[in-house]
């Protein structure tokens, strides 16, 4: 029995089944993406009691007893408004595929919450286990100073 | 499906997990972490046919003051070492290495015991045992036995642990009256493995002159080396940047055979050991002057 972003689920899997397998093809959570299933990527990162983890790195049955938060979880499902995060990230045009952006915004969150002001040295060193393709990280730092300290992005 | 089939058991106790690790021998392997045997499973260089997951074990999840100096459960997570007031006071060295492991979503799963068990010679932790002399508590279905760093790492991905054997604790001793650590690396970015780094410990006399030196590197061989010629350029002698610099170059032409990889250069590695080790040690002394122990008052970085 494991919670995902509030609700319990009770399934009898196999043990090879990676968290972020079940997470997809069990609930349906497509949110959570898989790039490299080898932990470099951090496409995969969720939240485990809290803190983020990599979904590709587990097996679905270690989080049996355990509560998981998806990116479906900080908008209330999927349905609700968007985490102050996932705003900022929209204003400061933070992603471009967004392929990248589930795995950072669950990287960011508990991050943010142990640095509710980080600088941009904190910032960048907190998105290093996150690879993205498209945006050069630049917008996705100034996304992170926006939803931190209100910063907009600057003139281009 | 990524990993081939498996067993799954996850005890609640070491006694289970040493016993089913007992029944199974060779075919089964224990899961710490799994942030460096899951990828293998993933990628099936890996096949354990019976997984005996440690994750259940509280019993081994712990940072204790032993004496003046630790003790660590194999099954405490990177992330709790690096959170660790305990662990900067009593062992500075490993809370400066803790941040250069991979990644904190890494972190937050990938265990001490993990780590040292898997015995990367790029990994982080090795190198922190070895320069500061950590013993090695390895227990089996028969009994257990202590084993100090000099003999654990026996070569690539390769330990003193027999199958059936695990590591259940690390116990770091104190260091003396006036000693100093520094830890350093270079990485293409932050989080990646090293390209090359230096674990460094030193303890001076009361006139100031070195009584004792331990320098261990990583990413140079096939596992964690002691820079021995290196300790011996400083025994004796009172610390100065010329000191480091001679130490520096005498571990980088006498105590280590780096290979050549994509990553970098055996002749690149060779002069990362050099100024590595020499702002390592100049690091150190320093620490170890201002000293009495207060060393975790000494920022990293
Ligand atoms: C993207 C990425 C980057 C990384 N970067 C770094 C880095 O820069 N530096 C670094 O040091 N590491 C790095 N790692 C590896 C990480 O630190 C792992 O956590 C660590 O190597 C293994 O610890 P684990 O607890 O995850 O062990 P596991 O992966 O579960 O196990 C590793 C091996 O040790 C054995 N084992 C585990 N525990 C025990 C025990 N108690 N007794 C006996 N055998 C045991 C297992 O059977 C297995 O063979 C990285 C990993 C990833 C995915
Ligand atoms: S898919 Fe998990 S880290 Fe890349
Ligand atoms: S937005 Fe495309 S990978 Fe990051």
């Amino acid at each position: 029995m494991v919670t995902v972003n509030g609700a319990r689920y009770e399934r009898t899997v196999e043990p090879r089944l990676l968290l972020s397998d079940f997470l997809r093809n069990e609930l349906g959570l497509t949110g959570t993406h898989v790039g490299c299933e080898h932990g470099v990527c951090g496409a995969c990162t969720v939240l485990l009691d809290g803190e983020a983890v990599r979904s590709c790195l587990m097996f679905a049955v270690q989080a049996d007893g355990h509560a998981v938060t998806t990116v479906e979880g900080l908008t209330d499902g999927g349905g609700g408004p968007l985490h102050p995060l996932q705003a900022a990230f929209h204003e400061a045009h933070g992603l471009q595929c967004g392929f990248c952006t589930p795995g950072i915004l669950m990287t960011l969150v508990p991050f943010l919450r142990d640095h509710p002001h980080p600088d941009e040295r904190e910032i960048r060193e907190a998105l290093s286990g996150n690879l993205c393709r498209c945006t050069g990280y630049q917008n996705i730092v100034a996304a992170v100073r926006l939803a931190s300290d209100g910063i907009p992005t600057p003139d281009r | 499906m990524k990993p081939a089939r498996f067993d799954y058991f996850a005890p609640g106790t070491v006694d289970e997990a040493l016993a089913l690790l007992a029944e199974h021998g060779d075919q089964a392997k224990p899961l710490a972490g799994g942030q460096s045997l899951i990828p293998a499973m993933n990628f099936r260089l890996a096949r354990p046919q019976v997984l005996v997951d440690l994750n259940q074990v509280a019993a081994l999840s712990y940072i204790r003051a032993n004496g003046s100096g630790l003790a660590i459960g194999a099954m405490t997570r990177q992330r709790a070492v690096e959170r660790s007031d305990l662990v900067a006071r009593a062992a500075p060295l490993l809370a400066e290495a803790m941040p250069s492991i991979a990644h904190p979503q890494i972190r937050n799963r990938g265990t001490v015991g993990g780590s040292l068990a898997h015995a990367d010679p790029s990994a982080e932790l090795p190198a922190v045992a070895l320069a500061l002399e950590t013993r090695f508590r390895a227990k089996s279905a028969t009994g257990e036995r202590w084993i100090p760093a000099g003999e654990f790492f026996k070569g690539m991905l390769e330990t003193a642990l027999e199958p059936g054997e695990l590591l259940v604790e690390i116990a770091i001793p104190p260091l003396p009256a006036r000693s100093g650590t520094a830890f350093l690396e270079m990485a293409r970015r932050h989080g990646d493995y090293a390209l090359v780094g230096v674990a460094a410990v030193v303890t001076l006399e009361a006139n100031g002159r070195c009584q004792a030196a331990r320098v261990a590197l990583l990413s140079v061989g096939d596992g964690p080396v002691l820079a021995s010629e290196a300790a011996t350029v400083l025994a004796g002698q009172a610390p100065s940047a010329e000191l480091a610099r001679a130490a520096g170059e005498r571990a980088a032409s006498r105590d280590v055979d780096p290979p050549s990889d994509i990553h970098a250069s055996a002749a690149y590695r060779r002069r990362l050991v050099a100024v590595l080790t020499r702002r390592a040690l100049e690091r150190a002394f320093e620490r170890a002057e201002k000293g009495s122990g207060e060393q975790g008052a000494v920022p990293s970085g």
